[in-house]
């Protein structure tokens, strides 16, 4: 079967299988920011924003966005993600597209999120590295720097 | 002063720097980048030395015959042996440049200066830069060490925060992994039950595009879709009929497994196993401390790259050690290793040595079984979980005695499996998964204790301290039930949590705090005092439920210390609030990497404290994802603070595994002062709490705090 939708904002058509996760076509489609990790929503290194939502592209059916639209950490070019780099906040960095799309779903949510709030969005999320300090400080920065 | 080892093995200055057009200047390392921000540190001693803005530097990184050989990125090494090739290379190159603008500008080359490249000299108003000048001879070549930078005029080492050179194309989606390289198939593996397993019969047919690659007990499958390959994986194991050779059960607990399967007795002496029997003396205070075995637990699963085509194979991985990984992927596939390329292509972290070597056998068998096109293999969750080499279970047995509230005696005697189980053309065996399987299979390299100093499980099984009667000795033990080899830190990491632990135990024996106790035995070593006073002056003391716990990587390397508080619940759960880090790398080169790379190795090691174990039967690893092996997530981590101690005029040293150790015995110190319940075998879970209250009688493992 063939699914329309929107990815990072342009127009996308691609053939996929009966369940086929979303993870396979958007990594077909060249979005390698979507990673594969676990397979089964354990780890957050394969999530999207799917209208707005976050969710795990390891499971959820590629078919579930047909006409709907589909963010990734490549086209979020925010204040969290600058916040990241900024910091230096990762290691090997495997994890951090998944938390960019966890913190822009948050942000949406709350202007300034606390600390707690951040901590509890990034919860779906493993970093093996342990660059987690340094990835709440820089999210507590933006928080911090927000018009109230 | 003398040539640093990598050059004296690769003298020829153009190996390491050059000057290229545009503007750039190009660094080769030996060096990989495994998620520590090495190319970045490296990136900025160059930069230093020739006074090159950090911007303009391109980095190369290990590729077989196309970089220098510096062997394994391992044991926190890189900075100092690849940084020291580095610097001095660069000041060659510049001091060679310079002599060339000397003569252009016609003055002595001590009157010129140079900032970012342009090259000035005063009164002489005439444009010249590094790149207008004559290059340096292809062959020239280092024979002798000369002067370097004085540390006082740096601009970038040890300076602020400078930017990870490979953070942004990861943040914004480009390709950075081994996993996203373009590929003609993608192939999975389908493993057996277990190591024990061999096959007998595989039901499956398959057509074109769709391949099945079978030789002995590997199978494997490939299709240019990555999801029908999984789903191809799967349909191929639902067929596939094994047999399970015998394994040999445990004798009875871990713990007495390891002590019935004790190979060997080695006391150290100079800190070198030997064959001289263990002196033996009696000691007031004992305790002995364990460790299971840990994962490395990548987040993202192995996975290699690799093409075969016209009798040569091409390999893109993340192993640490390219250039062994060369030689033993021509010994199993029976090919001179000039005609086997390995390029190194960043994994996701592996902190020590995961399943990336055993990927890169498995894309390379499909590969040649499926020439002239590029495979792209990667492991299931599954596979990684329960296939990768892990960290070994270790037990210590600690003695004391003490006299005038110091140590009078002291006995340290680790147990364990072997760390050592990476690939390599030294080692009689050939130690990759897949190896093992064919049809003309290849044995693993049998465990040996390793003889040299800080090697394997006697890694800082010596004190810090000094005390006047020592032994410590290393028991190897054989027939580990799960395959082992290197995890950060290796031994230190168990050792290092024994001994920290024990001096806490002491020092409350002999009623004094746990620094003072410590001041008591370190007066021969002003760079650990003034660590461990650091970390205390900025936790702001001891008091409360806090421990502590500090070590010296190697005994020769960065030098740490920690304090935490911790909070202990009703349900016996340990919670890190806060963590206060103190260290001594030397130099500091990459002021905000060296952070990074404490910070986070002690999140790590929390993550092994807390929650960390293998599970495993006579079969093998039985867990196969975070459920049933949790690590930390982000509820649990700590507000850490920092602060390092810089001396610019000595080596700069690696941090990556300066902490694990310290951090486990910092945690059991902390819940003692919390609970009055001294744990000394990890994790410290609620069940291990209990059990430890239970064993000493103290009843309820809450804290009062």
């Amino acid at each position: 079967m063939s699914i329309s939708f929107r990815l990072n904002g342009g127009a996308r058509k691609i053939g996929v299988q009966a369940g086929e996760p979303l993870l396979y076509a958007l990594r077909r489609l060249g979005e390698v920011s979507v990673r594969y990790g676990c397979g089964a929503e354990q780890c957050g290194a394969c999530r999207v924003l799917v209208d707005g939502e976050p969710e795990f592209a390891c499971t959820l059916a590629a078919s579930a966005v047909e006409g709907g639209s589909v963010e990734t950490a490549a086209g979020l070019d925010t204040p969290m993600r600058k916040a990241l780099l900024e910091f230096n906040a990762g290691q090997c960095g495997y994890c951090l597209p998944g938390i960019v799309v966890a913190a822009e779903a948050l942000f949406r949510r709350q202007r300034k999120p606390s600390p707690a709030a951040i901590r509890s969005a990034l919860e779906p999320h493993l970093c093996r590295c342990g660059a987690h300090p340094r990835i709440l400080r820089a999210l507590a920065g933006v928080a911090d720097g927000a018009e109230p | 002063m003398s040539l640093p080892p990598g050059l004296r093995a690769f003298p020829r200055l153009s190996d390491w720097v050059r000057i290229e057009a545009p503007q750039r200047v190009v660094v080769c390392t030996g060096k990989v980048e495994i998620g520590q921000g090495i190319l970045t540190a490296l990136r900025l001693i160059v930069a230093e030395e020739l006074d090159v803005d950090p911007e303009r530097i391109v980095t190369r990184t290990a590729h077989t015959g196309r970089t220098p050989n510096e062997g394994i990125t391992a044991g926190s090494m890189s900075l100092e042996i690849s940084g020291a090739a580095l610097r001095q290379a660069a000041a060659w190159l510049r001091r060679l440049l310079l002599e060339h603008a000397a003569a252009e500008l016609g003055v002595a080359s001590d009157r010129l200066s140079v900032e970012d490249g342009a090259v000035t000299a005063p009164g002489i108003n005439r444009p010249l830069d590094y790149w207008q000048l004559p290059p340096v001879p292809e062959g020239f070549e280092i024979r002798d060490a000369i002067a370097e930078k004085s540390p006082n005029a740096y601009r970038w080492v040890g300076v602020g925060r400078q930017p990870r050179i490979d953070l942004p194309a990861k943040l914004r989606g480009k390709p950075a992994f081994v996993q996203d390289l373009p590929c003609d198939l993608h192939a999975r593996v389908v493993r057996p039950p277990s190591l024990h397993h061999r096959l007998d019969a595989l039901d499956a047919s398959v057509e074109a595009p769709a391949h099945l690659v079978v030789n002995g007990s590997f199978v494997a499958v490939a299709h240019p879709d990555e999801y029908t390959a999984t789903r191809l994986a799967e349909r191929v194991r639902s067929t596939a009929k094994w047999h399970a050779s015998a394994a040999a059960p445990l004798t009875g607990s871990l713990a007495d497994h390891m002590r019935s399967n004790e190979a060997a007795a080695l006391p150290l002496d100079d800190g070198k196993p030997t064959d001289r029997p263990v002196r033996r003396f009696a000691t007031a205070h004992q305790a002995t401390y364990s460790r299971p075995f840990l994962m490395h637990g990548s987040l993202g699963p192995s996975a290699a790259w690799a093409l075969w085509e016209g009798e040569r194979l091409l390999v893109r991985s993340s192993s640490q050690g390219i250039e062994l990984l060369r030689g033993m992927l021509a010994k199993v596939l029976r090919l001179d290793p000039t005609q086997v390329e390995v390029a190194h292509s960043e994994g996701s972290g592996c902190y020590g040595h995961n399943g990336a070597d055993d990927a890169a056998l498995d894309a390379a068998l499909v590969a040649r079984a499926l020439p002239n096109q590029a495979i792209l293999l990667q492991w299931s969750r599954a596979d990684e979980h329960r296939f990768e080499p892990f960290g070994p279970a270790m037990q210590v047995d600690m003695g004391a005695s003490l006299t005038d509230d110091t140590v009078s005696h002291w006995r340290h005697d680790v147990r364990g499996f072997t760390h050592s189980g990476r690939p390599s053309p030294h080692r009689p065996g050939v130690d990759m998964l897949a190896a093992w399987l064919l049809a003309e299979p290849f044995e693993p390299s049998p465990p040996q204790p390793g003889r040299a100093p800080e090697s394997g499980l006697h890694r800082n099984a010596l004190p810090l301290y000094q005390f006047p009667n020592q032994e410590v000795v290393k028991r190897f033990c054989t027939s580990s039930p799960l395959r082992t080899s290197s995890l950060r830190s290796l031994g230190a990491h168990c050792n290092v949590f024994a001994i920290e632990s024990f001096m806490d135990e002491l020092a409350h024996h002999a009623g004094l705090a746990p620094d003072e106790f410590r001041q008591r035995h370190l007066g021969h070593d002003s760079r650990a005092l003034a660590v461990l006073e650091g970390a205390v002056q900025l936790a702001g003391g001891l008091a409360g439920p806090r421990g502590m716990a500090i070590a010296r990587y190697k005994n020769r390397q960065c030098c740490a210390a920690v304090v935490v508080e911790v909070a202990v619940n009703d349900a016996a759960e340990v919670r890190v609030s806060h963590a206060w880090i103190a260290a001594d790398a030397g130099r500091v080169v990459d002021r905000d990497g060296l952070i990074n790379q404490l910070e986070g190795g002690f999140v790590q090691a929390l993550s092994w404290t807390l929650f960390e174990e293998v599970s495993f039967d006579s079969q093998g690893a039985t867990n196969t994802d975070w459920n049933d092996y949790p690590i930390l997530r982000f509820a649990d981590v700590p507000t850490i603070e920092t602060t390092l101690l810089d001396y610019p005029e000595e080596q700069p040293v690696g941090a990556g595994e300066a902490l694990q150790g310290p951090t486990s015995a910092a945690v059991a110190n902390a819940i003692f002062a919390a609970t009055s319940i001294r744990p000394r075998h990890l994790p410290f879970t609620p069940a291990n709490l209990r059990q430890a209250a239970s064993s000493q009688g103290s009843g309820d493992p809450s804290s009062s705090v």
